[in-house]
């Protein structure tokens, strides 16, 4: 339905976005996820209207989008301030975009009590945005945002501004709106944590780029390259050349098991990459692994993280172990992993 | 921490030094004798005679005119001004430029606007003051208003784009409600500065019913009178009052913005 095509913008020197093409499907919640800087607010910012693309086409159900100025595109934004108007009412918030269509009273009051309900809001209609608390801030900028029933809701970071406990019940509530209102959410988010808990696809851009656009358990299981890798979860990354399909030779290590994502010619550089999760800490005197000694041991209730010092690899690798770990500091261990739990991919990519 | 009793010393001689001049012309204002220099007790007399001054009262007349009309073309103007210079150019020349009326000493923006009414053949009256305190004016509401604009939050208007409004809409109900406190303290600014303006309004006014300052000026040569301290200490009245008002009416708006 939303079609993005080649779409470049350029800030002097800066190349915010770098012919991005990208395709969302009706009802879908989407993610655009990226480092600060990315280009991913742009993006957004021009398929709301508020910025122009230098090239590239953009286009909602086969029309053309950008040809229209932000006030008549079937899509609404929810600003990371929330931007709710601090001298109007909640309801008078919400209802302003319908006053705008010059809906007949009586359906906009209607309207209005109707979202606000779905909210959760319907004993604050007249309080002003400042004696809300900033979960119910939120609540108001959805609700202002949905009750136009847009085509399209954008939301720029919208959980950004919230602490951790309300953060997670918003999750759970706009995942909640998303389905009940089958409005088609695009979310853009640095926190990649949550564009996989709440998107059905992710994008993931790096400098003005698409990187790759994947479901979430496809993005953290087969990333496709070393930036995707680093950027989505913690991973441990060990270079090296390609040597089939079992594994990369590295210089320090010699061959180190792993499964390429793509085939790949023998000798080329390569990254091997495999999830803290899926390390092993076995004996000093096992027969298989990377000696090392453990560094630290965080323990964070259902999990503990290890960190391990392996000579030869300038970062320490990370593990993670269900439940409190009897490992202490200071052990000396082997880390080893299974083939089909390391990915590799080409470095240059 | 103990405070020195000392310290009030300078801080008291300050404020001696400050109003000192101006308790003394209230006072005089209220004597029975005819010096404004030497108190011979308490009368209402002066005043008296100061409303049945046909030239006072004039002089009054006009200088309300010509400040609630300089102050209505300066607030807008100046808010125009502002919102301009703020959404919509990015250059530091124009904005500095916009700042001038302010800054030129009076002398010169009385000259030239003595010379320029000269050029366009303008037959000088109230209404040419009235054009005048308007431009001296409207740099000083627009500077005021300038400052509550640079802390507005542009998303505001962005969202009020994204909920379907037009620019025209989006001006008269979001952005002026977000400036008004800088809006009303701007005009008061402006009324209170049209109201004791004596350069300009001396050069420009040609035939016209003088303006306050100018009938004091006038009656001054004459030697001081305390029926002038009179006119001085009702003066002082009007602007506390509208200095004061500015002031609540700019924290109540500021308190309405933020609620």
């Amino acid at each position: 339905m939303l079609r993005i095509d080649g779409v470049s913008r350029r800030f002097g020197e800066v190349t915010a976005l770098d012919g991005v093409s990208l395709e969302i499907g009706q009802g879908e919640f989407f993610a655009l996820l990226g480092p600060s800087g990315c280009g991913k607010t742009t993006l957004l910012r021009i398929v709301a209207g508020f910025e122009t693309p230098d090239a590239g086409t953009v286009t909602l159900d086969g029309a053309d989008l950008l040809a229209q100025p932000p006030n008549r595109r079937p899509i609404s934004l929810m600003f990371q301030s929330y931007a709710l108007f601090p001298h109007m009412t909640v309801a008078k918030n919400v209802a302003y975009g319908l006053e705008r269509e010059r809906l007949p009273r009586d359906e906009v009051r209607r309207r209005v009590g109707e979202v606000l309900e779905t909210v959760g809001l319907s004993a604050h209609g007249s309080r002003k945005p400042a004696q809300l608390s900033g979960g119910q801030r939120q609540r108001v900028a959805l609700a202002r945002s949905i009750v136009k029933r847009p085509r399209l809701l954008l939301l720029d970071e919208p959980l950004s501004a919230l602490d951790k406990k309300v953060r997670a019940d918003m999750q759970l509530e706009l995942k909640r709106l998303q389905h009940e209102v089958g409005i088609t959410f695009v979310v853009v988010t640095h926190d990649q944590e949550e564009a996989m808990s709440l998107a059905d696809r992710i994008a993931v851009f790096e400098r003005g780029n698409v990187r790759q656009v994947d479901e979430p358990i496809a993005l953290y299981e087969r990333p496709r390259s070393p930036f995707v890798a680093d950027f989505v979860g913690a991973n441990n990354l060990f270079p090296g050349s390609s040597s089939g399909l079992d594994g990369i030779k590295s210089e320090r290590f010699g061959l180190l098991a792993g499964t390429p994502l793509a085939e790949l010619p023998t000798g080329a550089q390569a990254l091997l990459a495999v999830r803290p999760e899926k390390i092993e800490l076995a004996d000093e005197d096992a027969a298989r692994g990377l000696p090392g000694s453990v560094l630290d041991v965080s323990f964070y209730g259902g999990v503990s993280h290890l960190s391990v010092d392996v000579p030869g690899h300038d970062k320490p690798v990370l593990a993670a172990v269900q439940g409190a770990s009897s490992v202490r500091a200071g052990a000396k261990v082997k880390v080893r992993w299974e083939q089909e739990d390391a990915v590799i991919m080409a470095a240059d990519q | 921490m103990r405070r020195s009793k000392l310290l009030y010393v300078p801080f008291w001689a300050t404020y001696v030094f400050l109003y000192l001049p101006i308790a003394v012309l209230v006072v005089m204002s209220f004597n029975s004798g005819d010096s404004a220099y030497t108190y011979e007790g308490f009368s209402l007399k002066w005043y008296g005679e100061l409303a049945g001054d046909e030239r006072v009262v004039n002089g009054v007349v006009s200088t309300l005119i010509v400040a609630t009309g300089s102050t209505v073309i300066a607030t807008v103007l100046g808010t125009l001004l502002a919102v301009g210079l703020a959404r919509h150019t990015r250059s530091k020349a124009l904005d500095a430029i916009s700042l001038m009326p302010a800054v030129l000493p009076d002398l010169v923006l009385a000259i030239g606007l003595l010379v320029f009414y000269g050029m366009i053949q303008l037959t000088l009256g109230l209404y040419s003051v009235v054009l005048a305190h308007g431009v001296f004016a409207m740099a000083f509401v627009a500077a005021v208003v300038r400052t509550r604009l640079t802390g507005a939050d542009t998303s505001l208007e962005e969202a009020s784009r994204d909920l379907g409004a037009g620019p025209v809409t989006t001006f008269m109900r979001i952005t002026l409600p977000q400036l008004m406190p800088g809006i009303v303290a701007g005009a008061l600014l402006a009324f209170t500065l049209s109201l004791d303006e004596f350069v300009i309004a001396f050069f420009t006014i040609g035939n016209g019913e003088p303006t306050l300052p100018i009938v004091i000026y006038s009656m001054i040569r004459f030697g001081v009178t305390p029926k002038i301290n009179a006119l001085a200490a009702v003066l002082l009245i009007v602007s506390f009052t509208a200095v004061i008002a500015g002031q609540r009416l700019t924290k109540i708006g500021e308190s309405r913005a933020q609620d």
